[in-house]
């Protein structure tokens, strides 16, 4: 999955960590990745200064908390200091959670001259048909869960392997799909905390939904699709 | 100290924590089963709750926050809450009653009804406004500050712990200064260790629109953290706006003036309180010569074998 090959690509090219990597075998730590784009290529539908907070700021924050919480946890571990441990499960499941969402999310849009927008073709696409009826009537239901979320939260497309089938699910604050059912495989996830869009839509979270369909990367979303349902 | 159970001013309703006891007075929130229905189909909207503008102009508390932050914050999202809230309630059972009571209703221990949001969110705000002021800040005085002071230690304590929580609500929320004088319910057991140090402040944090009223505190001071509070004037920056809204803004008047409220309503309920459970001890049957009667044992006159 994306997040195990970051973490090893990352860590060794950048070399930092690495002595803590001899020292104990069992830390692991993480770091911001690459996006494939510059900031301003997904303009007009989110604009450059979304792009450059929402991943210089809040995505490298939730790694840089996460590998906090995990060093933490990992000597409350050694130490066998059990409280601490229960303790840091919140903080390891939002910054976690964090993480892996906004590392998701980079993949799930793309500029326009690189197919952003382009509708789902090869199975994804049939399968979207077959479930929900239309490309139009899967989008007005994401639409309308995500504006309705109270708070702050995700909006996701996901397959069901279990089921076989697509499902549509909101996930509160930073809980990852998995959290609705160990099933469930993230195709496409839309954030819709308010840090998201506010700059450029304010308060109207509806027409941040309706514009980012125009740079959703639904190559992404087909080359997971085929791969979990193989 | 009084239970928590009754509340002087409004509905009675329970807690999770406290156990399941029957509110005393005709309410929608009596059958708890029952759900809140529209009484009519003529989607009549009838606008019972007002948005209230803030004690001072939108751009009196620049530089500290902006102008357009008032705009959005107060005349779209605030408005919003209260438009869609008269929409929820209207042609249904919560409609006349107070904001508080719709919130505590809805909020249905916990498991939230419809009109919750828009309720807790439309007092939430009016709340905020009236936490700050142009030129606030500062320290609190008098028996706000000695409270303070016995309750967190000293009053930079108090400030990091308060800026801590707002740091830590994860996701959207807010963080708030509450005094708290209730305590846990024990209906029959004797509570010996009543004193007046049960009566304190707290400060708690909640997510989304939950606010300490749910826990029947009486709330003194809030900040708002959902990102839309500080994202145009801090972007991601939420500890900067926490130390702003501290330094800068904070009404610690209104602080004041609500914990003299909060402590007459204590003391009100306490001696509702005591009334009621003098008028339940009249209601006891007399323990006394009655019981003597029907109690008397046969005892074998003279012959007391096990006596020494």
């Amino acid at each position: 999955m994306a997040l195990r090959s970051l973490a090893t690509r990352k860590t060794l090219t950048l070399g930092l960590n690495s002595t803590r990597l001899t020292q104990s075998r069992a830390l692991q730590t993480f770091s911001l990745p690459d996006l494939p784009y510059d900031y301003g290529a997904l303009e007009p539908a989110i604009s450059g200064e979304i792009m450059q907070l929402h991943h210089q700021k809040h995505h490298q924050t939730y790694i840089t908390n996460y590998n906090k919480a995990l060093e933490q946890l990992h000597e409350a571990i050694q130490k066998g200091d059990f409280s601490t441990v229960a303790k840091l499960q919140s903080a390891i499941k939002f910054n976690g959670g964090g993480h892996i969402n906004h590392s998701i999310f980079w993949q799930n849009i793309a500029p326009i001259r690189e197919e952003g927008g382009e509708p789902p073709k090869g199975s994804l696409g049939w399968a979207i048909d077959t479930n929900f009826g239309s490309l139009e009537s899967l989008i007005q239901k994401i639409n309308a869960e995500g504006a309705a979320l109270q708070g702050s939260g995700w909006v996701w497309l996901g397959l069901d392997k279990e089921l076989k089938k697509l499902v549509i699910e909101t996930t509160a604050n930073q809980d990852p799909l998995v959290t609705k059912g160990a099933h469930l495989v993230p195709l496409l996830g839309i954030d819709v905390w308010e840090h998201a869009y506010y700059l450029q839509y304010k308060n109207v979270r509806p027409d941040y939904l309706k514009n980012i369909w125009k740079v959703i990367n639904w190559k992404y979303a087909n080359g997971v699709y085929e791969k979990e349902s193989a | 100290m009084a239970a928590a159970m009754s509340m002087v001013t409004s509905s009675s309703f329970t807690f999770p924590s406290q156990g399941l006891r029957l509110p005393t007075r005709s309410h929608p929130c009596m059958k708890p089963q029952r759900r809140i229905m529209r009484k009519d189909a003529s989607n009549v909207i009838t606008a019972t709750y007002e948005l209230k503008p803030p004690p001072y102009p939108l751009n009196a508390l620049e530089p500290h926050m902006s102008r357009e932050t008032l705009e959005y914050h107060w005349g779209k999202h605030h408005r919003a809450y209260v438009e869609n809230l008269n929409k929820q309630v209207g042609g249904t059972d919560l409609e006349g009653l107070s904001l508080e009571d719709v919130i505590i209703v809805s909020y249905n221990r916990g498991d939230i009804l419809p009109a919750f949001n828009s309720a807790a969110q439309a007092w939430n705000h009016d709340f905020f406004w009236e936490s700050m002021r142009p030129g606030g800040g500062g320290k609190p005085s008098g028996d706000l500050l000695d409270l303070i002071e016995r309750d967190f230690g000293s009053f930079e304590r108090f400030t990091e712990e308060f800026k801590s929580a707002a740091a830590t609500q994860f996701g959207s929320g807010w963080a708030w200064l509450a005094y708290k004088a209730n305590r846990l319910g024990l209906e029959n057991a004797v509570n010996p260790w009543s004193s007046e140090n049960d009566k304190k402040l707290v400060i708690v944090k909640s997510p989304n629109a939950v606010n300490p009223l749910v826990w029947d505190y009486f709330p003194l001071l809030t900040i708002d953290v959902w990102e839309h509070a500080y994202y145009l004037d801090f972007q991601n920056r939420r500890a900067e706006y926490i130390s702003m809204f501290m330094e800068k803004l904070v009404s610690w008047e209104a602080v004041n003036d609500r914990l003299e409220k909060a402590k007459a309503q204590a003391a009100e309920r306490e001696m509702e309180e005591e009334r009621r459970k003098k008028e339940e001890e009249e209601w006891k049957p007399t323990n006394g010569d009655d019981d003597d009667e029907g109690l008397e044992m046969y005892v074998d006159s003279g012959d007391d074998s096990e006596a020494e």
